[in-house]
């Protein structure tokens, strides 16, 4: 006598993967959906912004008649607070990775700093706001300024810069710095001139990450208490500002009241989001181009 | 032209103080390197046991024995590049002309530029050609453009592969086989001058070919330098060296003269190690 | 005919002139101040949370804050703090949030590690993360324009500004979040614990759920417990889409203040240094900081104590 049914567990099979390749499809579906809702998300920002993107759009200054206005201001304070982010990150970020990776004993100061850290990538964006808010604008006297929201949007991002070159001077093969040292180089020597020439690949993609995610961060800003109002084009880190993604922020609320601002918000929205995939592009680039070296 | 001959030969005749320049097979020669009882942990581990092993000047020191033996760790000791793992303690001394490298105030930079290091796997760092052998001197403060370019072009002849490269020194280093690579960074090594040069099993990744070059290169290197030479291949040992140490399970089983070791070893484990009856 | 060099005594004589020494020593502590700016930074905002939120509960009591259900800061004649209508806000908005983010965001990583070629999935992740390096002010600019007129179109009663329009946007900014993380714990399962089940005749599907994802459960509810703290932390699409209403009700379709929104609210308002609401943004910001830590501190804590070891 046999303990198994062939014909029973044959019509169980059956059952067993049609409903495999019902879900399947399922889960198929359920990975497409975001690509979808991504698609109709841009196809519809896109719609609202013709006839409103133009280079006039770019070259005008903020007005408060949708026909006139432009992003000139805000486009302008974004690039100045780049300026600010991008040095400060640079230098603190890589700083304390070579720090982390190359001089840290492994030990509990490594440990305290690295659990910091990845618990300040945690951090809500509007904390960071209120933490600007209180140091940088009330305490240091910066006022709502490009240096303040700059230093708020540099610590808000430095995490991120920090986790990736830590990981880009850990790929640099240990046979490298082997050879240096070999030739009696000191390791501060070893460092700037085979290790860091090294990393610079990923250290840069990690940069233009971290760049990106602040020309879009709004939050923080918001907090620091940044007015709609019109501004002047800024001309010094010590004046006051205002960015891309803030301008998004009042001409949509304000779409209520004036409906062309919905069209004037989404225009922005596409300046920022090809500024975003530019810069994703030349980060891949990168990638691509120095994989794989060794 | 030979290139050698302009690497200050007067050089070498000093570090010989009071001996006559010219050396003969049967006179003592002065030891670079003197290892006294020698220990090494990795950890638990025991990897270096009572290690006592002279290396003579102008020599070429052979270092045989199986896998795990302690080849690697013993050489890497040599230049102190062995503390770069963590775990590492020592006990015991080295003296590298006389004075003890693990002295307080040894500095181990200064160590490193006197005692170049070549590995077994090819590691030219990724710049030109040119920049890959200028490291060392710029590393040490050499700038002047000229003093550097002569440097270049005196290793990399020094390390027969000038007339390979001459025509694409800016290239990226990456570019050449394995065994000019290896010839790269044997020129590397050259560039700083040093006195003794360790070589990790150094042909172990080259083809037979190449193999032969760094072999005879090694050869024509023992005129000016100590070389000592990790290596797997007997026949290597056999053609090249002039001393061999056998080591065995972290111990110097056997140091003699290579002819010595190939022919009558004093130890049945010599003689198994050699005749392939283990490792 | 080359010249003879001294390259040995050119380096011995810059050897006894040279600062290295000096530089050797002064960069590990230029590159330590470096890395104690983040201690520094978490200082700053443990700190001036801390003190401020002493400040606050000096005026009001903690039963007023944590008990009572009236938020009117602004009101100029007689203002109430209670934390809960925002409370309710943003945990309705994170569970909105979540329905859409974890059954979608699992259900990808599944296709991801199990379903697709390593073709099609070297295309699809990089799409989908995408996702995830859009502005949030962009996804609340949607929300508010498209996402909630089309859903009003379905649900006539939905208020103009809600919380269920912008729980969904934000679930949806979360799924890359969910299914990377949950891609990389599926992916660190063994091939040979599939093999195993796929040799006794089990279907994918079943590979699926009875074998991989128990492997991969600490993973998992990992990123779930991410993907929440990050919803809790969100703030544009809320503010935006989600209004300012301090309501305390399980009603989705009207508008409801998350915590974040509300420091939007004060801040971008004229609530001058030292008033009470001034100081109750602080309150709500330790609140929101405290949980988005704790969650955070408990995702790690999961993926390091249950880390199967294979
Ligand atoms: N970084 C390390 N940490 C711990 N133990 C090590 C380390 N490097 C080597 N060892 C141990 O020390 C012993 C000697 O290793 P070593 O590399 O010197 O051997 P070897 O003779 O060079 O071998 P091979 O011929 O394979 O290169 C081995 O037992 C090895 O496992
Ligand atoms: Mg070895």
């Amino acid at each position: 006598m046999e303990y198994i049914d062939r014909g029973h567990v044959q019509k169980k099979m059956r059952t067993r993967l049609l409903l495999n390749k019902v879900f399947k499809y399922l889960f198929l579906a359920a990975t497409l959906f975001g690509l979808v809702f991504l698609a109709i998300l841009i196809t519809r920002v896109f719609i609202d912004s013709i006839g409103w993107l133009d280079f006039s759009f770019l070259t005008n200054r903020l007005s408060f008649n949708p026909e006139i206005a432009g992003i000139k201001g805000a486009a302008a304070g974004t690039l100045w607070l780049m300026v600010i982010v991008g040095p400060v990150t640079m230098t603190l970020g890589v700083g304390t990775a070579i720090y982390l990776e190359e001089y840290a004993k492994k030990g509990r100061l490594h440990s305290f700093i690295q659990t910091n850290i990845s618990n300040l990538a945690g951090v809500p964006s509007i904390v960071f706001g209120l933490l600007g808010l209180t140091v940088f604008v009330r305490v240091l006297g910066f006022g709502s300024s490009i240096i303040a929201g700059g230093l708020t949007m540099s610590l808000l991002v430095l995490p991120i810069v920090v986790v990736a070159a830590q990981e880009a001077i850990r790929s640099v093969p240990g046979f490298l710095r082997e050879a240096s040292y070999g030739m009696g180089a000191t390791k501060w020597q070893t460092i700037k001139k085979v290790v860091l020439p090294a990393a610079i690949p990923g250290i840069l993609t990690g940069m233009i990450l971290a760049l990106s995610r602040a020309i879009g961060e709004t939050a923080p800003l918001v907090a620091l208490g940044i007015p709609a109002l019109i501004i002047p084009v800024p001309g010094s880190i010590f004046d006051n500002f205002t960015a891309l993604p803030m301008q998004v922020y009042y001409w949509t609320i304000d779409s209520a009241l004036t409906a062309e601002y919905l069209n004037l918000a989404a225009a922005t929205i596409i300046v920022l989001l090809v500024v975003l995939f530019l810069m994703n592009s030349v980060a891949i680039i990168i990638r691509n181009k120095f994989q794989k070296r060794y | 032209m030979s290139s050698l001959t302009s690497f200050d030969p007067e050089e070498s005749k000093e570090k010989n103080e009071n001996q006559s320049p010219t050396i003969t097979k049967d006179r003592p020669k002065a030891p670079v390197y003197q290892t006294k009882a020698l220990n090494l942990w990795y950890g638990q581990t025991h990897a270096l046991k009572d290690i006592n092993l002279p290396i003579f000047e102008n020599e070429v020191t052979a270092i045989i024995g199986p896998s795990g033996c302690g080849k690697s760790t013993y050489i890497k000791t040599l230049n102190r590049m062995v503390e770069m793992v963590e775990s590492v303690k020592i006990s015991g001394e080295i003296l590298y002309r006389d004075k003890n490298i693990f002295d307080k105030n040894y500095r181990v930079e200064e160590l490193r530029t006197r005692v170049g290091m070549v590995f077994q796997k090819p590691n030219p760092f990724p710049k030109t050609i040119f920049e890959n052998v200028a490291y060392g001197p710029k590393v040490h403060g050499i700038r002047d453009k000229k003093l550097l370019k002569q440097i270049v072009e005196n290793s990399l002849k020094g390390a027969a592969i000038w007339e390979e490269v001459k025509d694409r020194l800016h290239e990226n280093a990456y570019g050449l086989s394995g065994g000019q690579q290896q010839r790269l960074c044997i020129a590397r090594c050259l560039a700083i001058e040093p006195d003794v040069i360790l070589m990790d099993e150094p042909t172990s990744a080259l083809d037979p070919k190449s193999t032969l070059k760094v072999e005879e290169l090694v050869q024509e290197l023992k005129k000016n330098y100590s070389i000592v030479i990790v290596t797997h291949n007997m026949q290597q040992a056999a053609r090249i060296s002039d001393k061999t140490a056998f080591f065995l399970n972290g111990e110097v089983v056997e140091n003699e003269k290579t002819d010595f070791i190939f022919s009558t070893p004093n130890d049945n484990r010599t003689e198994d190690y050699i005749s392939g009856r283990f490792g | 005919m080359s010249e003879r060099l001294n390259v040995k005594e050119a380096i011995q004589a810059k050897r006894k002139n040279n600062k290295s020494v000096f530089v050797e020593k002064m960069v590990p502590v230029i590159l330590f101040l470096a890395a104690f700016i983040s201690i520094i930074t978490t200082i700053g905002i443990v700190g001036t949370l801390t003190y401020e939120t002493i400040l606050f509960f000096r005026e009001v009591s903690f039963t007023e804050f944590f008990t009572t259900t009236d938020l009117s800061p602004l009101n100029p004649t007689d203002p109430k703090f209670s934390i809960l209508p925002l409370l309710m806000g943003t945990v309705m908005s994170s569970l909105i949030a979540m329905f859409v983010a974890i059954p979608i965001g699992l259900t990808t990583a599944v296709y991801l590690s199990e379903y697709a070629s390593s073709n099609s999935r070297k295309v699809l992740k990089p799409m989908i993360e995408v996702l995830a390096g859009i502005p949030t002010i962009v996804y609340g600019f949607f929300a508010f324009t498209f996402v909630t007129p089309v859903l009003q179109e379905v649900i006539p009663i939905l208020d103009r500004t809600n919380v269920l329009s912008p729980g969904i946007v934000m679930g949806i900014m979360i799924i890359p979040m969910v299914a990377s993380l949950s891609e990389d714990a599926m992916n660190s399962v063994p091939n040979s614990m599939r093999e195993g089940a796929l040799a006794l005749g089990a279907t994918p599907l079943e590979v699926a759920f009875r074998v991989v994802i128990p492997a991969a459960i600490s993973g998992i509810i990992a990123s779930f417990v991410l993907g929440i703290s990050r919803a809790i932390g969100e703030t544009m699409i809320v503010t935006i889409a989600s209004g300012s209403t301090k309501n305390f009700t399980f009603d989705v379709t009207q508008s409801m203040q998350t915590m974040t929104a509300y420091i939007v609210e004060v801040t971008s308002g004229d609530a001058g240094a030292g008033t009470t609401a001034y100081f109750s943004l602080y309150a709500v910001g330790m609140t929101l900081f405290v949980f988005t830590l704790l969650m955070n501190m408990f995702a790690t804590y999961i993926t390091r104590r249950f880390r199967e070891v294979y």
